[in-house]
C-alpha cells in the first residue's frame, strides 16, 4: 500500500466521481420530470413522442403505485419471455457466423432472469455460447431497460418522500423510456466511441483463427484403441481469436451497472479492457449514476444536506471496502511468502499485470459495491480478507452507491430505518423528511431486509449440503461455501459477479444450480421492487410536517455515523455466521498453513 | 399526594412483581411479545436438552435457567412498572373506598346506597362535611370544596352549578354549604379507573409506534431465527457439529430481548410518571402525541401572567411631583382590596417609602361601579379618584378643570406597552397616571426559550386587544399570540395549525373549549374546569395548573426517547454477543480461530453461558433507567441525538465486551464451568 502511483490514481478516481456527481444529479433532475427540458430535446423529442404515440402512452398521466408496480412487472415479464425464446432459438436466427446452438431451456431462463433482474448472473461463457444476435438484441436490450427501471423506481421512491397528499408516484413507461433516451443512449454512444478508441472492438466478424508465434504442446484425455482413458499429447498451434460488437455493449454493461460480459473474462479481457484509461473510465460509469441519484434525491426533497449525507454514507463505506481489499491483497499470501514465491508483488493470482494489485483491489470494490458484476481479475483467487470485501459489499444489499436506482432505494430503506431506530431519540415519533414513520411502513421495510436474508441464507443452506450444489464447486472447505455463499449474495443482489470457481451450469445438465439462481435473482428484485413501490406509494399520501429545531435531522455527521452503522449492524450482521464458516474462518486457516 | 413519588425499591411492590413475575410465564400472555415467546421457547428446548444433550448437565442446566431468568427478568420489569402505577392510582381512590351517598328519589325523597350503586344520571345531594361520593356536575348550590385528596392543593376551592366550575370529582370533601350533583360516571368508568387500567400491562392496548416497533424487534427476531436455523445445515457442510443448546444461547443473544423485555415496562412507566404529576391521561397515544407536540396554546392569564395586573410605575402630570402622585393614589386605593389597589399601596411604600396611614378626619370612600368606572377617598375637602381615563377626564372636566395633553400622551403609550393606565385626580386637577401591567411570570421566558429549542413553539391566548397583547407577548418572549380571542377563534387557530402538519396542545377548563380541546392532538382539562371540558379533552390535570402542559410534553418525549435509546442500546450489544460466541462455536473444529476470541474467555462454554447470563442480567440492569426514563435536555434535536446516539450506541457496544468478560471471569472464579 505504499505505492504512491496508487494513492493518486485513488484521488484521481474520488474527484472525478466528486465532479460528475452534481452535473448528472441536475440532468437526472430534468430527465425524470415528464417535462423537464434537455439539450437533446430538439433530436430525442420526436422520437420520445413517436414512441408514446406507438405504444399508446399518455407521459402525463401518473399513476399510483400499484398501476407503477404493475406495469412494471408486466414489461420485466414480457421482456424476460421475449429474451427467453430468443436465447432458445438463437440457431434459427441471424447473426450467427460460428453457429451456436440454442440454449438449454434453464440456462435460458437463468439468463433471461438474471438480465431482466439487472444481475447479469453468467452461467455460460459469452464467446462459445451467445450469437451476435443473441448478444446485441437479447441481452443488450435488457441492459438498456432494466437499468431505466431501477432508476425509475428509484425516482418514484424519492418522488414518495418529497410529495405529500399526493395518490402518484410518476409514469413508469414515461420513466423508462425518458432515462433510456435522454440518459442511458446518449452517454453510451459517447462511451462506446472512447472504448473504441482503446482498442475495444466492434464488428460482426465471424470469429478470427490465428497463427500463435511459439506452438506448444499439452496433455490432453483420449480413449484409445481397446477403450482405456489415455493422456496424449497435442501440439498447439493456432489461436481462436473472439470477434463480435463488443464496445457498444461494453459501454451499457458499466453505465447501467449490468456487468454481464462479452467473453467470459469479463473486463480482465483485453479487447474489453484494453488500457487503464478505459479501466479508469469503466468504474468511474459504474459509479456514475448512483452517485448522481443521491443528488438527485437531495435537489427533490429540497435538502441537498440530506443528499450529500446519504453519499457520505456510502463514500465511506466504499473507501473503507478499498483499503480493506487492498491490504489483503497487497499483503498477498503468507505461505507464498515462505516458499519464497512473489515476496514483494502482493497477490498476483487471477489478476491481470497491466492492472495490478490496486486496480483490481478498487474494481473489485466498485463492481461489488455498485450491483454491476463486472470483473478485471479473479475473485475467486483474492486473499481471503480480500475476496470478504465484495462479498460483504453485496450482502449489505448492494446499498454501497449500489446499482443504478436500486442502489439508492436500497440505502433508502436503511435511512428510513436508521430514522425509526435513532429517531425516537430525540423525542419525537420518528419522521423522515417531515413524513412520519408508522407500523405501515415498517412492516414495508423489514419485508425489504428480510427478503434478501431469507433468500441468501436459504439457498445457501441448501446448496452447501446437497449433492447439486456441492457438484458445482471447484474448492473444498470454506472456500468452496465461500463460492456458493457468494452466488446466492450475488444473485440476490442482483450483482452477477461470481466466485469463478463454481460451474452453474454443468456438463451433465444439472438445472439446480441455474434454476436457484434464476429464482433467487427474480426475488432480489422484483419482490424488493413491489414493497418499495409501495413505501412511496404510502410516503407520497402522508402529511407534511414542517421541520423544527425538535426535528431528527437527516444531514450532517452524526448522520451519516448512524446510517453506516445502521447498514453494518442491521444489514451486514446477520451474515457474519456464514462469513465466518467462509472467508473469515479460511483467513485464520491460511494464517496457520493451510489452504483450499 | 401531588408530591409522592413510590420509590423504586418499595418492598411490597417488589415482592408483588416477584411473584408476578413467575405467574405471567403463561406462554398465552407471552405471545404478545415475540421477542419473549421467542426466548420462552428457547429455554423450554434447552431444558428438554438437559435430557438428550451430551454437552455437561450441570452447564445446560445454568444455560436453561438463565434463559428462563431472561424471560422472568423480563415479566418482572413489567410487573414493577405496573406495581407502582397501580399504586399510584391507587392512593388516589383509595378516598372513594365506602362511601355513603344520598340519592335523590324520584318523588324527591333521599336515601342513603353505597356510592358503587350509583348509575350516571343519578342525583345525589351532598351536605356540609361529606365526601362527594363520584364524579359530577354540581346542578344546584355553591361550596367550597376540599380538593386536596386529589390535586394535594390545600386550598379549597369554589364549586357551582352552571359556568365553568361545575364539575366535581369523587372523593373530595365539602368544606361549606351543600350541593345537588348529577352523577357523570358509572363506577369503574371514573378516569381513576380509566388510569389503572392504562398501567395494566394486561389491558393495555399498544400504541402506534409500540406496535410499529414491536413490527421491527418481530422482523429482527425472525431474521435471526433463519440466520441459527441456516447455521445447522453451514455446520453439516463445514463438518462442524453444533448443539442444540449453542445455537438457542446465539439466538437469544442475537435477538432484540433487552428492549423486547422492557418495552412494555417503558410504556407503563410512562403513564406512571404522569400520574406522579396528578395528570391522568386516557390512552397512551396521547402520551405518545405529547412527545411530538411542536405548537402550544397557552392561556395568558395563570399560564403565561400572574392572575392580576399590577401597579408598576406612576407617571406624574406636568408640574405635579411623583410623590405627590403616589400619595394621591396609595390614599385613594387604601380602601381598594382588589390585588390591583394593594399593589398600588405597595408599590407606593417600594418607591417613595409611603406609609399607609391611618386616616383622620371625616373621610368616605368612593367604591368601584361599573357606572362611575372609578373609585376614590373623599377626605376633609378633598375628593381623590382614580380611575379608567375616559371617566376620569369626564369628572375633571365636569368640574372645570382641565385635563392635560401630556397625560393623554401617557396614557396612550401605558396603553401601546399593554398595560392599563389609570390615571388619578384631586378635585379638578389632574395629578398623573398608574401604570398598571401585566406580570409575567418568574422565569417563564427561559422556559419559552427551551421550549423552542426543543422546537416547540407557543401561542398566547388572550382576551386583550392586539396592542396589549403583543406587548405582553414580547415580554414573556412567546413565538406568537392570539388577541381578543373568542374559543371559535381558538378552534379555528388549532385546525390552521394542524392543517400546516403540526400537533397542537392546548389547555382548558370551560365547557366553551370543549371543541377545541377535543380538536387539539393533547387537549388537556383542568381537573376544575366543567365535565364537557374533561370528557373533550385526553387528559386531565387533577391540579389544574395550565403550565403543566409543558411537563407533560417532556414526559412524552421521555418515553420515546427510552424506547429508542434502549433499542439502540440492545441492537448494538449483539457486536459483541456475536465475538464472544461464534468463535466458541467454531474454535473446536478450527482451532485457528482463536484469535477470533478477543474477550479471551476461558472458554467456549463459559463464553456462551456469560454471553446468556449478561443478556440476562442487563434487562435487570436497565429496569431503572426503563422505569425513571432517560432524561430529557432541552438542547434542541441535533444535540441530543449525538449524545443519545453516543451513549447508547456507542455504549451499547462497548458495555457487553466488558460484562462478558467480567461474568466470564466470575464464573470460572467460583468454578460454575
Amino acid at each position: 500500500m505504499n505505492a504512491p502511483d496508487a494513492w493518486i490514481q485513488f484521488a484521481l478516481y474520488i474527484g472525478a466521481l466528486l465532479l460528475i456527481t452534481k452535473p448528472l444529479g441536475l440532468y437526472l433532475v430534468r430527465i425524470l420530470d415528464a417535462d423537464g427540458k434537455t439539450w437533446f430535446d430538439p433530436v430525442v423529442r420526436p422520437v420520445e413522442q413517436l414512441t408514446y404515440r406507438l405504444c399508446g402512452i399518455d407521459p402525463k398521466r401518473e399513476q399510483s403505485w400499484v398501476g407503477y408496480a404493475f406495469s412494471l412487472l408486466a414489461f420485466s415479464l414480457v421482456g424476460m419471455g421475449f429474451t427467453y425464446f430468443i436465447l432458445r432459438y438463437q440457431d434459427c436466427l441471424p447473426l450467427n457466423p460460428q453457429g451456436l446452438p440454442g440454449l438449454s431451456p434453464h440456462l435460458a431462463f437463468n439468463t433471461a432472469a438474471s438480465f431482466t433482474t439487472n444481475t447479469n448472473w453468467q452461467s455460460y461463457a459469452g464467446e462459445s455460447t451467445m450469437s451476435y444476435f443473441s448478444q446485441m438484441v437479447a441481452l443488450t436490450i435488457h441492459n438498456f431497460t432494466s437499468a431505466a427501471v431501477g432508476i425509475g423506481v428509484a425516482a418514484a421512491l424519492v418522488r414518495g418522500i418529497s410529495r405529500h397528499t399526493a395518490k402518484t408516484i410518476g409514469n413508469f413507461w414515461a420513466d423508462t423510456v425518458r432515462v433510456t433516451y435522454y440518459l442511458l443512449a446518449p452517454i453510451c454512444v459517447v462511451f462506446a466511441l472512447f472504448l473504441v478508441s482503446q482498442g475495444i472492438i466492434q464488428n460482426f466478424k465471424p470469429y478470427t483463427t490465428a497463427k500463435t508465434l511459439e506452438p506448444y504442446t499439452i496433455q490432453v484425455a483420449r480413449i484409445d484403441d481397446v477403450g482405456k482413458p489415455v493422456m496424449v499429447d497435442q501440439v498447439v498451434d493456432t489461436q481462436t481469436i473472439v470477434q463480435g460488437p463488443m464496445a457498444s455493449q461494453i459501454a451499457i454493461k458499466m453505465l447501467g451497472t449490468n456487468g454481464g460480459g462479452y467473453v467470459n473474462a469479463n473486463a480482465a479481457h483485453p479487447f474489453e479492457n484494453p488500457t487503464p484509461l478505459s479501466n479508469f473510465f469503466q468504474m468511474l460509469s459504474i459509479f456514475a449514476i448512483p452517485s448522481a441519484l443521491t443528488y438527485y434525491l437531495g435537489r427533490m426533497v429540497k435538502n441537498q444536506r440530506h443528499g450529500w449525507a446519504v453519499w457520505g454514507a456510502m463514500f465511506t463505506l466504499f473507501v473503507v471496502g478499498v483499503l480493506v481489499c487492498w491490504k489483503a491483497e497487497a499483503a498477498g499470501n503468507p505461505i507464498h511468502q515462505q516458499l519464497g514465491v512473489a515476496v514483494t508483488d502482493g497477490n498476483m493470482e487471477g489478476k491481470e499485470v497491466r492492472f495490478g494489485i490496486f486496480n483490481s483491489a478498487l474494481f473489485a470494490t466498485v463492481t461489488t459495491d455498485a450491483s454491476c458484476g463486472a470483473v478485471n481479475a479473479m475473485h475467486d483467487s483474492f486473499t481471503p480478507l480480500g475476496g470478504l470485501v465484495p462479498l460483504f459489499n453485496m450482502e449489505t444489499g448492494e446499498v454501497i452507491f449500489g446499482g443504478v436506482g436500486s442502489g439508492l432505494y436500497g440505502m433508502l430503506i436503511f435511512v428510513v430505518l436508521a430514522v425509526f431506530i435513532a429517531g425516537l431519540m430525540v423525542g419525537r415519533t420518528p419522521e423522515y423528511l417531515g413524513k412520519k414513520i408508522e407500523t405501515y411502513d415498517m412492516k414495508l421495510v423489514m419485508l425489504v431486509l428480510m427478503l434478501p436474508a431469507a433468500t441468501i441464507l436459504g439457498f445457501t443452506a441448501w446448496a452447501s449440503i446437497s449433492t447439486w450444489g456441492q457438484a458445482g464447486l471447484n474448492n473444498a472447505g470454506p472456500h468452496g461455501f465461500s463460492e456458493i455463499l457468494y452466488a446466492f449474495s450475488s444473485a440476490v443482489g442482483n450483482n452477477g459477479s461470481a466466485f469463478a470457481g463454481l460451474t452453474a451450469n454443468p456438463a451433465d445438465g444439472n438445472p439446480h444450480w441455474n434454476i436457484a439462481l434464476g429464482l433467487a435473482m427474480l426475488i432480489g428484485r422484483f419482490l424488493m421492487i413491489i414493497p418499495i413501490l409501495a413505501l412511496a406509494g404510502t410516503l407520497a399520501g402522508k402529511k407534511l410536517i414542517p421541520p423544527s429545531a425538535g426535528t431528527f435531522q437527516t444531514e450532517g455527521v452524526t448522520f451519516v455515523v448512524l446510517l453506516i452503522g445502521t447498514v453494518l449492524l442491521v444489514g451486514a450482521l446477520t451474515f457474519l455466521p456464514a462469513l465466518a464458516l467462509g472467508p473469515i474462518i479460511e483467513h485464520f486457516l491460511m494464517s496457520s498453513g493451510s489452504l483450499f | 399526594m401531588s408530591t409522592k413519588v413510590v420509590s423504586l425499591l418499595d418492598r411490597e411492590i417488589l415482592t408483588k412483581a416477584i411473584r408476578d413475575a413467575f405467574t405471567k410465564l403463561d406462554p398465552r400472555a407471552q405471545l404478545k411479545n415475540p421477542v419473549m415467546f421467542v426466548t420462552l421457547l428457547g429455554a423450554l428446548l434447552t431444558f428438554e436438552q438437559l435430557v438428550t444433550s451430551k454437552e455437561p448437565f450441570g452447564y445446560v442446566l445454568q444455560l436453561a435457567l438463565w434463559l428462563l431468568f431472561t424471560v422472568v427478568f423480563a415479566n418482572f420489569a413489567e410487573a414493577v412498572a405496573e406495581g407502582r402505577g397501580k399504586a399510584q392510582a391507587r392512593a388516589l381512590r383509595s378516598s372513594r373506598k365506602q362511601l355513603v351517598a344520598k340519592r335523590r328519589r324520584k318523588d324527591g325523597a333521599l336515601e342513603s346506597v353505597d356510592a358503587l350503586q350509583l348509575r350516571k344520571g343519578d342525583v345525589v345531594f351532598v351536605a356540609t362535611g361529606e365526601l362527594i361520593p363520584s364524579d359530577g356536575e354540581v346542578i344546584e348550590g355553591v361550596a367550597s370544596v376540599d380538593e386536596s385528596a386529589i390535586t394535594g392543593e390545600s386550598a379549597p376551592v369554589i364549586r357551582e352549578a352552571g359556568g365553568d366550575r361545575s364539575a366535581v370529582t369523587g372523593g373530595t370533601r365539602v368544606l361549606s354549604d351543600q350541593l345537588t350533583i348529577r352523577v357523570t360516571a358509572d363506577p369503574g368508568e371514573g378516569f381513576l379507573d380509566h388510569m389503572i387500567s392504562l398501567v395494566e400491562g394486561a389491558r393495555r392496548q399498544k400504541t402506534p409506534n409500540e406496535i410499529a416497533l414491536t413490527i421491527l424487534l418481530s422482523a429482527l427476531t425472525f431474521i435471526f431465527l433463519l440466520v441459527i436455523i441456516a447455521l445447522k445445515p453451514f455446520g453439516v457442510y463445514a463438518n462442524v457439529l453444533f448443539s442444540v443448546t449453542t445455537l438457542i444461547a446465539l439466538l437469544v443473544c442475537l435477538i432484540p430481548t433487552t428492549i423486547g423485555g422492557l418495552l412494555s415496562a417503558i410504556g407503563i412507566a410512562g403513564m406512571d410518571r404522569l400520574l406522579q404529576r396528578n395528570v391522568l391521561a386516557m390512552s397512551g397515544r396521547a402520551v405518545e402525541a405529547a412527545g411530538d407536540i411542536d405548537v402550544l396554546l397557552l392561556d395568558k392569564t395563570g399560564t403565561i401572567t400572574l392572575g392580576n395586573r399590577m401597579a408598576a410605575e406612576f407617571v406624574p402630570a406636568p408640574g405635579v411631583s411623583p410623590d405627590e402622585l403616589a400619595a394621591a393614589a396609595q390614599l385613594s386605593s387604601l380602601a381598594d382590596e382588589t390585588p390591583e389597589g394593594r399593589s398600588i399601596v405597595v408599590l407606593a411604600k417600594e418607591k417613595f417609602n409611603l406609609r399607609g396611614r391611618e386616616l383622620t378626619g371625616t373621610h368616605n370612600f368612593v367604591p368601584f361601579t361599573a357606572q362611575t368606572r372609578m373609585s376614590g377617598l373623599d377626605i376633609d375637602n378633598r375628593q381623590i379618584r382614580k380611575g379608567a381615563a375616559e371617566s376620569v377626564k369626564a369628572w375633571v372636566i365636569a368640574q372645570g378643570g382641565v385635563y392635560p395633553p401630556a397625560v393623554s400622551e401617557s396614557v396612550d403609550k401605558i396603553s401601546r406597552q399593554g398595560g392599563t393606565p389609570l390615571v388619578v385626580a384631586e378635585n379638578r386637577r389632574v395629578l398623573g397616571v398608574v401604570y398598571l401591567k401585566d406580570v409575567v411570570k418568574g422565569g417563564i421566558k427561559e422556559r419559552f426559550a427551551q421550549l423552542r429549542t426543543m422546537g416547540i413553539r407557543t401561542v398566547m391566548i388572550t382576551g386583550d386587544n392586539p396592542l396589549t397583547a403583543a406587548a405582553i407577548a414580547a415580554e414573556a418572549g412567546v413565538d406568537d399570540f392570539l388577541a381578543q380571542a373568542t374559543p371559535e377563534m381558538k378552534l379555528a387557530r388549532i385546525r390552521e395549525e394542524q392543517a400546516k402538519g403540526h400537533l397542537v396542545a392546548m389547555t382548558g377548563d370551560g365547557t366553551n373549549d370543549a371543541p377545541a380541546l377535543a380538536q387539539a392532538d393533547v387537549g388537556v382539562a383542568m381537573n376544575s374546569g366543567t365535565q364537557a371540558a374533561k370528557e373533550a379533552g385526553n387528559m386531565v390535570d387533577l391540579d389544574s395548573n395550565p403550565t403543566k402542559l409543558i411537563e407533560i410534553v417532556e414526559i412524552g418525549k421521555q418515553l420515546l426517547i427510552t424506547r429508542g435509546a434502549l433499542t439502540t442500546f440492545s441492537i448494538a450489544n449483539d457486536v459483541a454477543k456475536y465475538f464472544a460466541i461464534i468463535p466458541a462455536m467454531l474454535v473446536g473444529a478450527f482451532p485457528a480461530i482463536a484469535p477470533l476470541n478477543v474477550m479471551h474467555l476461558a472458554s467456549p462454554q463459559s463464553a456462551i453461558l456469560s454471553a446468556v447470563i449478561f443478556n440476562a442480567l442487563i434487562i435487570i440492569a436497565l429496569i431503572p433507567l426503563a422505569l425513571r426514563g432517560v432524561a430529557y435536555r432541552p438542547i434542541g434535536a441535533a444535540a441530543m441525538l449525538r449524545r443519545n446516539l453516543f451513549i447508547y450506541g456507542l455504549g451499547g457496544i462497548i458495555v457487553p465486551f466488558i460484562g462478558i468478560k467480567a461474568v466470564d471471569l466470575l464464573l470460572n472464579a467460583i468454578h460454575l464451568i
